[in-house]
């Protein structure tokens, strides 16, 4: 056969061409734009109008963002120094800066303890979202709320201590009986803490010092962005386990459990967040005498979490539904008990199947922390509606303020859902 | 018979509630605290400023009771309430006084068990247009739409006032001043409607204030004042007794600047029995002698505190016009001190 190409071919190449760069038009941003923005001539037109609409946009709030005064005692003295111009006045958010972030009534010399917090808040949650991390971390995940609650409300430590404390019992109660049945399990648990908080508040009120090393700031004080990242922060990682169970308890084949968790969850999701709102901050204190109402903070944290509870809880029932009968069997034939069950074989693929519905109510109810400021708490929009824009200084500066509250909560938001769609494909839950 | 068993309990369980609270003085005294209602935010009448202290003409008032009641005219915790929250935080106890720009109505003190001590601002509800709408009456106002805060007594008058004349109109509900402002300038309704107050303060923050004018027609009264508890006459007393405080100085003469030379040596009767040098008023009301003098030399007689928050040299600029002493033409009318 060679012999034959040797007289039929006149020249054969025996070593490769050097590589060409592609022609200009088949690669690079021109091809990019040819194939993307300028493919047909209906794309060519939608291009140059969006281009069109954009440089409207941007050509008439760039200027204004841009030229924006961010020095200036007032609104007032804001458009002294603008003569009349359009641009923004951001002074007010470098003059109320802290009152956004913090509220009004924090002590500014105690501002180190919420910031101190939440650099630690990222620390604590490194380990819960990123599972590569070594898993000692969570240690002190586990430690985090009660160095949070101290940092934040200042006080003698031994309440969270005390708190902590009464978990450990919980849990110990827990590991004795879980063995037993699951419900004894878990509800001895529940009364085992219950009785060593009811102890250590006579404890504490013995203990307690004159003055203790962080100050005390009440409840009522909380305010600004703080607020709302507390609020939600605390409201999602309570309202998950709490989902869990209910969505658990839904599926029992007990008819009490059954049915108190499925009125339960039923009756919350009827009722609009608001009402609910407004029944933990005006009916409940028709209830208790005027000395022993239960903190504002607290009885907004409970009605919101029971409240997303709720969701979640359907949400997780969706993920269990959808788990095949044969997984379920497979965990009976393998001789698990329930609790065992569901740790080690339910919950995992249930939760996997549930993370996206999880984090959309997630991120709902962080934006919706800001309802609080109905109830006259100054969450981050209650600051900007009560005392900024009824300050003489700065009524009447709308866009500077909603916008900046609008940048944050997207940060935050945007946040939330990049890292959610990096898990799932981390896990890749659509081919379990 | 069991219902009336029920009912029976019930009541009792009311009654002691009431006794529990009786003793308002005696409940602040203990705290060492006045917890005082305001509202969340209110141009010159209350709004914290930017070191997270509250001030406002409504917040003088607290200061000036706490100044009698506690001798310290900071031991105030101002509780901010909603138009909607306000009167269940008085109600339930949370509270022990409300200063917050309130309408004195029947209903308010009768049904909902209330007792409006006194008027600190007389008020009447207004209309804002633009000038470029070319209304000079409110009769003009046929078919406009109308922005409102829901849950007021404006909200009732206007209903009243346009079903009187005959005038159709469309209402846009609003829930803070916040809110109306910004609709207005966003020209999503025609006219705002408020306390003429709150109409001047907030056009003093317009970009262009001229472009806007106040229509002449008051259609409503509006004696604001602060309220307290129905059933604990001890305690309203003391705060009736000290905003009147605050108007007598200001008639006799007494302002913070000179009222610790007063209570020296002065030749006035009344003034002597004011501050306290003569007589015992104070004692009357479970107080010491000098609660009058404290509280007007901390917050200045109510002329110093309305120049201060409300006045002709703020940004609200407003007139004393009815707020005046009834000497100089307006309704500020105290009984005697005697």
């Amino acid at each position: 056969m060679s012999g034959t190409h040797e007289h039929s071919v006149a020249f054969v190449r025996t070593t490769e061409i050097p590589q060409q760069p592609a022609p200009s038009n088949a690669a690079g941003p021109i091809k990019w734009m040819r194939d993307n923005l300028f493919a047909t001539w209906p794309n060519a037109l939608l291009t140059v109008a969006s281009i069109y609409v954009i440089f409207l946009v941007l050509s008439s709030t760039m200027p204004w963002i841009l030229g924006g005064i961010w020095d200036a005692p007032s609104l007032t003295a804001c458009r002294e120094i603008l003569q009349g111009e359009s641009a923004a006045c951001f002074a007010v958010l470098s003059d109320r800066w802290h009152q956004l972030l913090f509220g009004f009534k924090y002590p500014s010399e105690y501002y180190w303890r919420p910031t101190l917090a939440l650099f630690l808040m990222f620390f604590a949650l490194a380990p819960v979202l990123f599972f590569d991390l070594p898993r000692k971390l969570l240690i002190f995940t586990a430690l985090f709320p009660f160095i949070a609650y101290w940092l934040i409300w200042g006080g003698t430590i031994w309440i969270p201590i005390f708190a902590m404390v009464g978990f450990i019992a919980g849990y110990f109660v827990y590991a004795r009986f879980v063995a037993q049945n699951f419900a004894l399990g878990f509800f001895g648990g529940v009364a085992g803490a219950a009785i060593v908080w009811y102890i250590s508040s006579f404890v504490v009120a013995a203990i307690a010092p004159e003055t203790p090393l962080l100050g005390a700031v009440p409840s009522r004080d909380l305010g600004g962005f703080m607020l709302n990242l507390m609020l939600g922060l605390t409201c999602v990682s309570l309202s998950i386990p709490l989902g869990i169970a209910l969505a658990l308890g839904r599926q029992s084949s007990m008819p009490l459990i059954k049915w108190i968790c499925v009125i339960f969850i039923e009756f919350i999701r009827g009722v609009p967040l608001i009402t609910l709102l407004f029944v933990a901050s005006v009916m409940l204190a028709y209830f208790f005498p005027p000395d022993a109402t239960v903190d504002l903070f607290l009885r907004v944290v409970i009605m919101i979490t029971i409240f997303s509870a709720a969701y979640i809880a359907e949400v997780i029932r969706g993920g269990l539904a959808a788990l095949p009968k044969g997984q379920y069997e497979a965990a009976n034939s393998l001789g698990l008990d329930y609790a065992q069950a569901m740790r080690l074989i339910i919950l995992p693929q249930a939760l996997k199947i549930s993370i996206p519905g999880i984090v959309n109510i997630a991120v709902g109810l962080f934006k919706d922390t800001t309802l609080v400021s109905v109830i006259s708490m100054f969450d981050m929009v209650g600051m900007i509606r009560g005392p900024i824009l009824a300050s003489t200084d700065w009524n009447g500066v709308y866009w500077e303020l909603f916008g900046f509250a609008a940048l944050l909560f997207f940060v935050v938001c945007y946040g939330i859902s990049q890292y959610s769609q990096w898990l799932e494909r981390r896990l890749a839950t659509d081919h379990r | 018979m069991k219902k009336s068993i029920i009912l029976g309990a019930l009541t009792i369980a009311g009654l002691s509630a009431v006794a529990a609270s009786a003793g308002t003085l005696d409940d602040v005294k203990a705290r060492g605290k006045l917890n005082c209602g305001v509202t969340t935010g209110l141009v010159g009448f209350a709004a914290p400023n930017a070191s997270g202290e509250w001030e406002g003409f409504d917040v003088a008032v607290c200061r000036a009771v706490a100044a009698a009641v506690l001798g310290d005219a900071t031991a105030v915790e101002f509780v901010p309430t909603t138009g909607k929250t306000r009167f269940t935080a008085l109600s339930s106890g949370e509270i022990d006084m409300l200063a917050r720009n309130t309408t004195w109505t029947m209903s308010r003190d009768t049904d909902l068990k209330f007792d409006f001590v006194g008027v600190n601002y007389y008020d009447g509800q207004g209309f804002m247009v633009p000038k470029a709408l070319g209304v000079t009456s409110v009769k003009d106002l046929d078919g406009a739409t109308v922005c409102i805060q829901t849950g007021t007594t404006t909200e009732l008058n206007l209903a009243d006032y346009f079903r009187k004349n005959n005038i159709s109109y469309e209402p846009v509900p609003i829930e803070t001043n916040a809110e109306g402002t910004q609709q207005y300038l966003a020209g999503a309704c025609d006219t705002y409607t408020t306390d003429a107050s709150g109409l001047a303060s907030t056009r003093a923050t317009f970009e262009a204030p001229n472009d806007h004018m106040l229509l002449p027609e008051i259609i409503s009264k509006e004696p604001l004042g602060p309220l307290v508890r129905h059933g604990d006459n001890e305690w309203g007393d003391i705060v009736m007794w000290t905003l009147n405080a605050l108007i007598a100085a200001e008639e006799l003469g007494v302002t913070s600047a000179n009222v610790n030379e007063m209570a020296a040596a002065t030749d006035k009767p009344e003034v002597a029995r004011l501050l306290g040098t003569e007589g015992d008023l104070g004692a009357m009301m479970g107080l010491d002698a000098e609660w009058a003098k404290r509280a007007i030399e901390t917050q200045g007689n109510y002329g110093e505190i309305f120049a201060k928050n409300l006045g002709e040299e703020t940004p609200i600029g407003l007139a004393r016009g009815l707020n005046a002493q009834w000497t100089d033409g307006g309704l500020l009318y105290t009984p005697p001190f005697r």
